[in-house]
């Protein structure tokens, strides 16, 4: 007798959203340190960065930038991005060639901006 | 800070009369993201190499002008951006040295010649028969000598072409025999093969860095002195060596290569202007979507991503943007765009399109058949400029 309400596998499950999962894979921005640049007023510039792993403490690195690159910069909670370490100015290269220095791989960080 | 300065095209300097009038701006050198290129570049890079950075004296330049310009008449497609390209060289700043090289590295014949005719204007009998583009080009690609030294180079090759000349042979090997003979032998083979070393070098450095289109690289030329330095010693060759004898041979064999290989993707340059005093005016959008096969729609929001900011598509067509960008900052954005949502992957071709399935985008190759997925476009953080008070949320 087979009944297929006793079988232990059920043909009809939700095998998981497969969309979900290749969208995980495919717009997965959320391996990648993003360093973005913004236009302020004037020929100000702003530079965030967003992404950084939770192994590294964001409030020490910012610290370490502000004295590095001696300018000003924040720490912003983002909903969605998290901790973004804000900075004024176009830091971009030096964000990029500091963190290389540190040890991450320079792949994992993403330079935008023109 | 009362008038513009008509004459001026640097947007720098605009910018710093208007706000700092005439002072140095302290946060000047850090807070700019708009650096312009130096108006000289020192041909020699910091490890003592020369390089050969395009022309430096405004005799070499006019020479070189001419000849790009033929060259580029010749093959437009070699050179992404190919009116840009032109006109940033009568801005004088020498950048381009791929294209400089290949340029030089073609033997077409007709062109370079007729240029080497205006430069030298004895040489004016010789218009028909194609000469030996070897030496020419180890001549203008030696940049170790400054331009008196080349002048010199020059007259060399000059005499050495009337001498051939006496005898009157049109015969273009017998031509280029003669020409071994004069010369002593490893000379003319190792300028030789260091001149299609760096053609054929800088192929392949493009094409590693998954051929940008406008590209503007600036690896520094390899010398051709140590071209075959096994011979000398004992040792077994390393493979970056073979390799480069091979490519050497292989240009040398059929010179024919490199112009084909020149086939790449041409897209107009982006025109942008100022529009009023904080957008940007980006006329021809619409015009490089179409050449590269991809919505407006879709490359514009990856401009506003990238450049972090917003904007809007005029009645013309024309995309405005809000802030103050230059021409050389949107084609960096376009390259970028170009080289992750554009360009395949497997075979560099740009001959692809842009499909969208179950909310992931899609590119599939039209020469190779590779299809690959891209990432979304996703503008990420947005710091807050601007009022505070104009954000009602914030």
């Amino acid at each position: 007798m087979n009944v297929q309400n006793f079988a232990t596998f059920d043909p009809f499950a939700d095998e998981g959203d497969a969309l979900a999962a290749a969208n995980q894979d495919v717009g997965s921005q959320s391996n990648y340190i993003h360093v973005r640049v913004q236009q302020r007023n004037g020929r100000k510039t702003l530079t965030t960065l967003q992404g950084l792993p939770k192994e590294y403490d964001a409030k020490k690195l910012l610290k370490a930038f502000k004295k590095e690159f001696a300018c000003n910069g924040t720490l912003v909670d983002d909903e969605e991005a998290g901790q973004v370490i804000q900075l004024q100015g176009d830091q971009r290269q030096k964000i990029s060639a500091f963190l290389v220095e540190e040890g991450i791989p320079r792949a994992t960080i993403k330079i935008h901006g023109f | 800070m009362s008038e513009e300065p008509l004459f001026d095209p640097s947007l720098k300097k605009r910018k710093k009369k208007k706000t700092v009038a005439f002072s140095e701006d302290p946060l000047g050198a850090d807070a700019d993201p708009t650096t312009p290129a130096p108006e000289s570049i020192d041909d020699v890079t910091a490890d003592g190499v020369a390089v050969n950075m395009g022309s430096k004296t405004l005799h070499e330049q006019l020479a070189s002008e001419k000849q790009s310009a033929k060259v580029g008449g010749e093959d437009e497609e070699e050179n992404e951006f190919g009116d840009l390209k032109k006109k940033k060289k009568k801005k004088t700043i020498p950048l381009d040295l791929p294209e400089e090289g290949s340029g030089r590295s073609t033997p077409v014949g007709e062109g370079d010649d007729l240029d080497f005719s205006d430069l030298k204007k004895k040489k004016k009998k010789k218009k028909d028969i194609p000469l030996d583009l070897p030496e020419e080009g180890s001549g203008a690609a030696t940049p170790v000598e400054g331009a008196a030294t080349e002048d010199l180079d020059f007259s060399d090759l000059k005499k050495k072409k009337k001498s051939s000349k006496k005898k009157a042979n049109l015969d273009m090997e017998a031509f280029e025999r003669e020409l071994s003979e004069s010369k002593t032998k490893e000379e003319d083979e190792g300028e030789e093969e260091g001149e299609a070393n760096a053609a054929a070098f800088n192929d392949i450095d493009e094409t590693e860095h998954g051929e940008n289109p406008f590209a503007r690289s600036e690896e520094p030329a390899h010398q051709g002195s140590d071209s075959e330095p096994w011979l000398g010693s004992d040792r077994d060759y390393t493979y970056p060596e073979l390799l480069r004898r091979f490519y050497s041979q292989l240009h040398a064999a059929n010179p024919t290569l490199l112009a084909n290989s020149g086939k790449r993707y041409v897209i107009a340059p982006p025109s942008v202007a100022r529009e009023g005093n904080k957008k940007t005016m980006f006329a021809n959008v619409s015009d490089i979507c179409k050449r590269m096969h991809r919505p407006p729609e879709h490359a514009i929001q990856y401009l506003f991503a990238e450049l972090g900011t917003t904007g809007s598509v005029d009645g013309a067509g024309r995309l405005i943007i809000r802030g103050k960008f230059q021409q050389k900052q949107i084609e960096n954005v376009l390259r970028h765009y170009i080289t992750e949502y554009v360009a395949c992957k497997m075979c560099k071709s740009h001959d692809t399109l842009l499909t969208k399935e179950n909310r992931i985008f899609f590119v599939s190759c039209e020469s190779c058949g590779s299809r690959r997925s891209v990432n979304a476009i996703k503008t990420g953080f947005q710091a807050q400029v601007g009022k505070r008070i104009k954000n009602k949320t914030g």
